[in-house]
């Protein structure tokens, strides 16, 4: 089965090597995450695309207990068969701190401050019959 | 600059209201405020109205008489009542006006707040199963009790409080106290947030009539002040709903940015506030509230709380009508509730929850989507 990306201006690299794609303020420094040429820092309107980070920190995490409501949510949302999912903020040195989902659903197994690294979960198959995945960050192996 | 003076308050009860517009629920508020006031619709000189789900708030001039008035529609996400009723403060202060009316409603389905997801390319935000305002909430309030060790407990006492302040409001939506350990064995919506820790999205109207000072004693034996009214949106590096990213760069948030101001506009300070109405959209935001606003230092809140210091017999009551918690959050209406609570108790008209001794200074904060936060002090 394929893997794509659940948006490929966003997470690109799929299947394979998953990056995130943001942007760079050449004035100012900032970066921003999805990619938009403004610059909420310093209010230019130059920003350019930059491949993020693979590896940051946890600055803090939920997990996410009821199913979402679809649409928007593509994954599943049936009771029966949902599974708690964790959310939260990885931050990358030097650059920002992402949103996104945790592989990791145990309470007692995520603190801040852990090393994380990018992965990818899977959300649903499309009509092609394609794997459709976001990206997520797992605990690495140093912690 | 005038001073402004609130001389009328009505309400529709807070709750879910089968067969019930939001307009029918607006009206009835204001009908309230002008009888509270003893004014009539055709003495006031400007309305500013807002609702987010239940219609065009200027409508309702076809039922309560087309008398001509100004009437402006506000629509400010979370902030709407707060901006309604700062609009209307303006109006007076500046003197272009000496007599209006503040008002909001609004009526919203089931779990109106659980999903929202902005177009400009972010659907997979919300596909990938981010873009929760209940995972922000979760998140932000998991990172302060890192940082400032809040316990959990805390934030059950703060959901038990509410549920207690509501059960002694007739016009609370809750109206049945909890245990602690309901509180916390009800179902995990988002680490370490339950369900008894979350308001909900309701319906509810409230309508405020506001005078020039000098015209106060006109309406009412019982005048009180509006001494600041503050609307601030989020700086960067703050951390607010809806964001895919945060810099790594850290600012306070607006909840502090409209409290410094109100405090100045007022001139006294936090410590000389007698009780407050916090934005608790969560068990959470109330803690955070309370130090954001200049209440105590972050961090202080475990031991105040654990302490009893706010309830209504406390040191500094805090949500004294219940808050979201027990009112739900009728967007449009929810800031103006804050401040019909505290004209009740400034009155020392607040039965059952009345705040001992005769409180003279009262405070309001509401913050919600997209980062925006509204203040108001009030005084007798
Ligand atoms: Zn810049």
């Amino acid at each position: 089965m394929a893997q794509v990306s659940v948006q490929d201006t966003v997470l690109t690299g799929i299947p394979g090597e998953p990056r995130l794609i943001g942007g760079r303020c050449p004035d100012c420094g900032n970066h921003v995450f999805p990619m938009q040429k403004d610059c909420p820092k310093c209010t230019g309107d130059r920003i350019e695309q930059v491949e993020l980070s693979t590896k940051g920190v946890l600055w803090t995490w939920t997990i996410q207990g009821f199913p979402p409501k679809s649409p928007p949510y593509i994954g599943e949302t049936d009771p029966e068969n949902f599974e708690a999912y964790g959310v939260g903020y990885v931050e990358l040195p030097g650059e920002v701190k992402v949103e996104a989902r945790l592989t990791e659903n145990d309470p007692t197994r995520l603190r801040v401050g852990m090393e994380m690294e990018l992965t990818v979960v899977p959300l649903a198959i499309d009509e092609e019959g394609n794997e459709v995945v976001t990206f997520a960050f797992q605990p690495s192996d140093n912690n | 600059m005038h001073d402004v003076a609130i001389v009328g308050i009505g309400m529709h009860e807070f709750g879910r209201h089968d067969g019930v517009t939001g307009m029918d629920q607006g009206v009835i508020a204001v009908r309230r405020a002008l009888a509270d006031a003893g004014a009539q619709w055709e003495d006031l000189e400007f309305a500013f109205g807002g609702s987010k789900d239940a219609g065009s708030p200027d409508t309702m001039v076809s039922r309560l008489g087309l008398t001509g008035l100004q009437f402006i529609n506000v629509h400010n996400g979370c902030a709407t009542g707060g901006s309604a009723l700062i609009s209307s403060y303006n109006a007076i202060r500046s003197g272009t006006f000496e007599i209006g009316i503040a008002l909001g409603f609004d009526k919203h389905e089931r779990g109106a707040f659980r999903v929202r997801t902005r177009g400009d390319n972010l659907e997979w935000y919300g596909e990938s199963g981010m873009a929760l305002t209940t995972q922000f909430f979760g998140m932000k309030i998991n990172r302060y009790m890192h940082d400032y060790g809040i316990t959990q407990n805390t934030l059950a006492r703060v959901s038990t409080k509410a549920f207690r302040n509501g059960a002694l409001n007739p016009m609370a939506w809750r109206r049945k106290p909890f245990s602690e350990e309901e509180v916390l064995e009800s179902t995990m919506l988002s680490y370490p947030l339950t369900q008894y820790m979350f308001c909900s999205p309701g319906e509810g109207g409230v309508a405020l009539v506001l005078v020039r000072a000098d015209r106060a004693k006109e309406f009412t034996d019982n005048p009180v002040y509006l001494k600041s009214c503050v609307v601030k949106s989020r700086r960067f590096g703050s951390f607010e709903v809806f964001s895919p990213h945060l810099s790594n760069e850290f600012s306070e948030g607006p909840t502090v940015d409209a409290s410094k101001a109100a405090f100045e506009m007022a001139g006294i300070g936090p410590d000389e506030i007698d009780l407050a109405q916090l934005q608790d959209t969560e068990s959470g935001a109330e803690v955070m509230h309370m130090a954001e606003n200049g209440f105590c230092e972050h961090g202080e809140q475990e031991a105040m709380i654990q302490n009893g210091e706010t309830e209504i017999d406390g040191k500094f009551p805090v949500n004294t009508d219940g808050g979201c918690l027990a009112n739900g959050e009728p967007i449009g209406a929810s800031g103006l509730r804050q401040v019909y609570e505290n004209v009740l108790q400034l009155r020392g008209d607040a039965g059952e929850r009345q705040v001992p001794n005769d409180p003279q200074t009262a405070y309001t904060h509401v913050y919600g989507a997209p980062g925006i936060s509204g203040v108001t002090i009030l005084s007798k």
